[in-house]
Order: structure tokens, then C-alpha cells, then sequence
């Protein structure tokens, strides 16, 4: 997945349920059984190619990728079956556990900046309709270009010692000397580059609000409520299934991010690690160190940890999340 | 940040035909808004207009200008950077990135139109489970997968060449763009199809005669979002492609970049600024189709 992308809320719940309508279909064939057994082979023959890429690319990749967890594995001779061993060297590799923190960081602090400064901004532009539709696609365009190289680039460069960011600051008495090559100011970079790109999330936000119906506001207005208090009882309830949806799937992003890590760290994890992402560390031992084993143990690390992410959500979300109003 | 919303870049369009309208106790509500949407603008966009000026900056201007105006604008950053990487012309690089593009853009189309036509329409065994699984795999993070992907691809020697980057678009393993047309074919009406049924069309012909031509609109949004994708991509060229002829521009956007040292950032922002070229004429062009692909689907379903 590519981040600045994201389908829609609410379907994804409902996901196992296409097929709710099967009666109108055969009746207006008039031979139930005949058609049914067409429809079985067009089908599969539809769906072939997708179905190809499934077992080839997807599933069979994944259920691999675990069996190589559990070996050594250079890419040049037979996997050696190693136990546990990939795991427990990770549990005693310091760069590995580095790798781990600064990620956690960047999803748990980054995408809830970014997911704020959406929603702010949607509201913003949800008060006025008349010319909003320039400036949504204004804020948009970071989204689809922000993980690029070229964005990479211009970030280290505006953002090092001779960047404007840095002459900036020290026209205000700030004098960092660039942030490219402290370990301490990376993840602030990085995060502000996260949330550059709130535009995808504030398209969804969007069109969550407009979906308020605006009878909740008049009746809150009669009970006497100010803004704030329209903003926690009306807004933030009515809207928590897109926030659970952005959230979500931001934050499966998040975990993934890599060109924007490595071309800034110029592919070396530097300064000190601060640019040592996990999946550009994983890049790193698999295909620089050749280490495929560990990498796929790190792999799966990655999936079982996303995978929690996403079952915490989805435990919590029984709590804060509304579903109701105007669901057709 | 400061220094930078006072910048004096050229404002963006208000579009003061409608504002006349307005009644006027809403005027000075609105005058602020318009104020904080302008400045949130010149922000969000400084990036962007930060680079295009950089570009044409000579290198000697780099740290000690800093304003939005180059003093000496040059064409020498393109020029020096035309001539290219590795004793390979530039124009190469732009050449496999829109090769991959459209290979990207006919596999998605065809795969994922199909797939979704299948989810969408027929009905059949297994369907809610393999819908489910599609779902899933959006959430799957892509690294579980790439090691294997590469063994496969390298014992089928495909290895340095196109192949492995665009095997996966014409097998539909991007979920996005199932998912998208699955929902823009269930808001269509199916009386259409039922009629052709009747009339003894088969599923193929309805599925081209009838379906597709009226599913263009998010076969547009995935081609552009396709091309785009495909164009940005780093991690897949930086796995599959070893000689300098194939690369397409993000790798050799990052060769300059670890090549060229800190005195000359003129020349690799120029080369990032042509290769976002085409993705930000595509986006003025198509922004409402990428805009409304992200926010309607499934908010209508």
C-alpha cells in the first residue's frame, strides 16, 4: 500500500457481506441451478488472474516468509533450519531494538498529529463550501507525492544548514545549524513530513462531516451548547467511524515508511540510527547483509505487531465508535 | 514558521464572485477564514514553490538567498542534470519511468476491472471468503511479502529486468483498486445487466458492453493513481533493477543525490523537480477524479 491512498470507511466492516442478494438474481434467469453453475465458472474466470496473484504473490510469499523465519538463509545456499534462533538474536540486537523505538515513535506520535491537523482543517473547510473545492485539492497534493524521492530530497535540503527552515529559526535566534545531521532533530523532520501529507486524511474527514446531519447541531444550539461542547458531543461521535477508519490504515502506513527514511539517511540508517526505520533495517539486513532468515523473521515481527495494532483497534473501537445515524 | 507564511508568494485565487452575496454580518467571520485558509495554503504549499525557485537558483546562491526569487536565475542546474548519471542520459531515466507507468496502468485496468466485476456481480462459491481475504490484504504490510517475491523472481531470472514490477499490476495485488471499482459497480443499476441477460448476453459481454463503459470514471482514477503510484515507486526498482539503463527516475534520482555533495543541492533539486513533473500536471488536470476516488467510495456505498 502506498501511502496518501486510502478507500472508504464503513465498507470495511461490512466486508464478508457482497453477496447479499443472491434471490433477485435467480429469478430473473429462470433456471436457478443451470445459472448458478454458470455464474460459478465466469466467476472464477473473472476472478482468475486476481486469484493467481493471491496464491503466488500474496499468501504463498507470506506462509514462505515464515518458514524462512525459522532458518538461516543467504539466497545462495539451501535454507538451514535454526530454530528460534533469528528471534532470540533479535531480542539481544541493540540496533534492531533502536529501530523499534524510533518507529513506535513516529506511528504513535506522528499519525496522531497528522490525523488532528486533517480533521482541523476539514472543519475548516467544511464551514465554507463556496470555494473550498481550490483549497482541498491544494492541501491534497502533498498526499500524493510526499513519499517520493524528489520530496525526500527537497526535504534534506530545505531543512539542512543552508535550507530555509534553518535560516528561519535563526532570524529568530534559533541556531541549530541544520537538522539533517543531529540524531535528535530526524524525528521531528520526519513527523512534519508526516504530516505535510494530511490531505488524504482530511479528503475522508471531509466527507465524513458532510454526512453530520445538521438537525444535531440546531439541536445542541437549542440546548444552549457552545462550539467546543458541538465539537465533543455531536461532531467527534457522529464522525468516530472515519476516525477509526483513518486511523486505522494510517497507521499501518506509518509502520511502513521507507524511501523518505532511507534517501534522507542516504540509505545507511544515519545519523547514529535516528534514519533506521524498521523496514529500512530490514531492508539493510536482507539485501545488503544478505541475512534473508532474520529479515523474514523481522517481517513477521512486523505483521504480528500490525496485526495487534489493528485487534486493539478494533477491541477498543466497540467502546468510542458510533455506528447509526443515516447508514443506508 | 513564521518567516516563512510572511514570504511573499502569490496568493491563490478567492474567487470573489461569490463572496459578493454573502449578507454582511457573516463578513468579518469570513474575512478571517479566508485569512487562516490563505496562510495554512502558503504553508502547505511553500515546499513545492520552495523547490521550483531552488531550481533556478545558481548554486553559489544556495544558503545565502533565501528568498523565494532567484538573483541570477539559471538553467544550468537542468542542463547539468540533463546530461545524466553513470555515463546514462537523463532522458533515459524519464523513458523506463513511463514505460513502467503505462504497463502499470493496462495491468491494473485489466485485472482489477475483472476482479471487481466477478466481487460485484456473480455470484458464486467462496466469494464472501476470497472478498474478505481482498480486504485483508490491504491491511498486509507489503515487507512480509518481498523477500519471497524476490527468490521467485530471481529463479525465473527476471532479475534487472521490467518483469517483477509489473507481473503484480496485471494480477490485480493491488486490493485498492478492486476495492475501488467493486464499490463504483455495486452503485450501478442492475436492471442493465438483467436486460442483457434476457437478451442471452453472456457474462463476458456484459462485462465489456455494458459494464465497462459505464465504470470509466474509476477506471480513470485507477489509471491515474496506477501511473502515479508506479512512477513514485522506489522500493520495488530499488529491489529488481541493478543496471543503470533501467532505472527508472527515483533510483537515479537517489544516485544523484548520494552522489552530488552539499554545495550542490541546485542540481538535484532540479532533476526532483522534473521528475514530479508529469505527477503534478496530472494532478491539475485530474484532481477532482483523484480527490473524489479518495472521498466518495464506500462513504456512498
Amino acid at each position: 500500500m502506498t501511502t496518501g491512498s486510502a478507500p472508504a470507511p464503513q465498507n470495511t466492516r461490512t466486508t464478508a457481506e457482497p453477496g447479499a442478494r443472491p434471490a433477485g438474481n435467480r429469478r430473473a434467469g429462470g433456471h436457478p441451478k443451470r445459472k448458478g453453475n454458470s455464474e460459478t465458472v465466469a466467476g472464477y474466470a473473472f476472478l482468475a488472474p486476481w486469484l493467481v496473484g493471491l496464491f503466488a504473490l500474496t499468501l504463498g510469499p507470506m506462509l514462505f516468509s515464515l518458514y524462512l523465519a525459522f532458518t538461516d538463509y543467504n539466497l545462495f545456499t539451501a535454507p538451514e533450519w535454526s530454530g528460534l534462533a533469528n528471534f532470540e538474536r533479535m531480542a539481544g540486537d541493540t540496533v534492531f531494538w533502536g529501530s523499534v523505538q524510533i518507529t513506535l515513535i513516529y506511528v504513535l506520535v506522528g499519525t496522531p498529529i497528522k490525523l488532528a491537523a486533517a480533521l482541523g482543517v476539514a472543519m475548516l473547510l467544511n464551514y465554507k463550501s463556496k470555494g473550498s473545492g481550490f483549497f482541498r485539492s491544494a492541501f491534497y497534493a502533498p498526499s500524493l507525492i510526499g513519499a517520493s524521492v524528489s520530496i525526500a530530497i527537497v526535504w534534506r535540503a530545505m531543512f539542512s544548514a543552508e535550507g530555509p527552515v534553518d535560516s528561519g529559526l535563526s532570524f529568530l535566534g534559533i541556531n541549530l545549524g541544520g537538522w539533517v545531521g543531529v540524531p535528535a532533530l530526524i524525528m521531528p523532520m520526519m513527523i512534519l513530513l508526516a504530516v505535510w501529507q494530511f490531505g488524504a486524511p482530511m479528503v475522508i474527514f471531509l466527507a465524513g462531516l458532510k454526512q453530520v446531519p445538521a438537525e444535531l447541531y440546531e439541536a445542541a444550539s437549542v440546548d444552549g451548547a457552545k462550539a467546543w461542547r458541538k465539537f465533543i458531543s455531536v461532531t467527534l461521535p457522529m464522525l468516530s467511524p472515519v476516525i477509526f477508519f483513518n486511523l486505522l490504515l494510517e497507521m499501518i502506513g506509518a509502520f511502513q515508511i521507507f524511501a523518505s527514511a532511507y534517501i534522507i539517511g542516504s540509505g545507511s540508517g544515519g545519523p547514529a540510527g535516528a534514519t533506521n526505520f524498521y523496514t529500512v533495517y530490514l531492508y539493510t539486513r536482507a539485501f545488503t547483509n544478505n541475512q534473508m532468515g532474520y529479515a523474514s523473521a523481522m517481517a513477521w515481527v512486523l505483521l504480528i505487531a500490525v496485526g495487534i495494532l489493528a485487534f486493539i483497534l478494533f477491541r477498543t473501537s466497540k467502546s468510542w465508535v458510533h455506528y447509526g445515524g443515516d447508514t443506508k | 514558521m513564521s518567516t516563512i507564511e510572511s514570504t511573499p508568494t502569490a496568493p491563490p485565487p478567492v474567487q470573489p464572485i461569490h463572496k459578493r452575496r454573502q449578507p454582511p454580518r457573516r463578513t468579518a467571520a469570513n474575512v478571517a477564514w479566508i485569512v487562516g485558509i490563505v496562510l495554512l495554503t502558503v504553508v502547505v504549499l511553500y515546499p513545492l514553490v520552495w523547490m521550483i525557485s531552488a531550481s533556478f537558483k545558481p548554486s553559489s546562491e544556495f544558503g545565502s538567498n533565501q528568498g523565494l526569487l532567484p538573483e541570477n536565475p539559471t538553467f544550468d542546474n537542468f542542463i547539468k542534470v540533463m546530461e545524466g548519471v553513470a555515463g546514462i542520459p537523463t532522458w533515459r531515466f524519464f523513458w523506463n519511468s513511463t514505460i513502467l507507468g503505462i504497463g502499470a496502468v493496462i495491468g491494473t485496468v485489466i485485472s482489477s476491472s475483472m476482479a471487481a466485476y466477478a466481487f460485484a456481480r456473480l455470484n458464486f462459491k467462496g466469494r464472501p471468503l476470497f472478498f474478505a481475504m481482498m480486504i485483508g490484504t490491504l491491511l498486509l504490510p507489503f515487507h512480509v511479502l518481498i523477500i519471497p517475491q524476490y527468490m521467485i523472481f530471481r529463479n525465473l531470472g527476471m532479475v534487472d529486468t521490467f518483469a517483477p514490477l509489473l507481473v503484480g499490476k496485471f494480477l490485480a495485488t493491488e486490493a485498492f483498486f478492486v476495492f475501488l471499482i467493486v464499490q463504483f459497480i455495486r452503485n450501478l443499476p442492475k436492471e442493465l445487466d438483467e436486460a442483457a441477460r434476457i437478451d442471452g448476453c453472456g457474462h463476458w459481454r456484459i462485462f465489456w458492453s455494458i459494464t465497462v463503459p459505464l465504470i470509466k470514471p474509476a477506471l480513470i482514477t485507477s489509471s491515474i493513481f496506477a501511473f502515479i503510484w508506479s512512477w513514485n515507486d522506489f522500493l520495488g526498482p530499488l529491489l529488481y533493477l541493478n543496471s543503470p539503463e533501467n532505472y527508472p527516475l527515483p533510483l537515479a534520482l537517489r544516485v544523484f543525490n548520494d552522489q552530488s555533495s552539499a554545495s550542490d543541492y541546485g542540481a538535484t533539486v532540479a532533476i526532483s523537480v522534473l521528475a514530479l513533473l508529469p505527477v503534478m500536471l496530472f494532478f491539475v488536470i485530474f484532481q477532482r477524479f483523484l480527490v473524489a476516488g479518495v472521498a466518495t467510495q464506500g462513504l456512498k456505498g
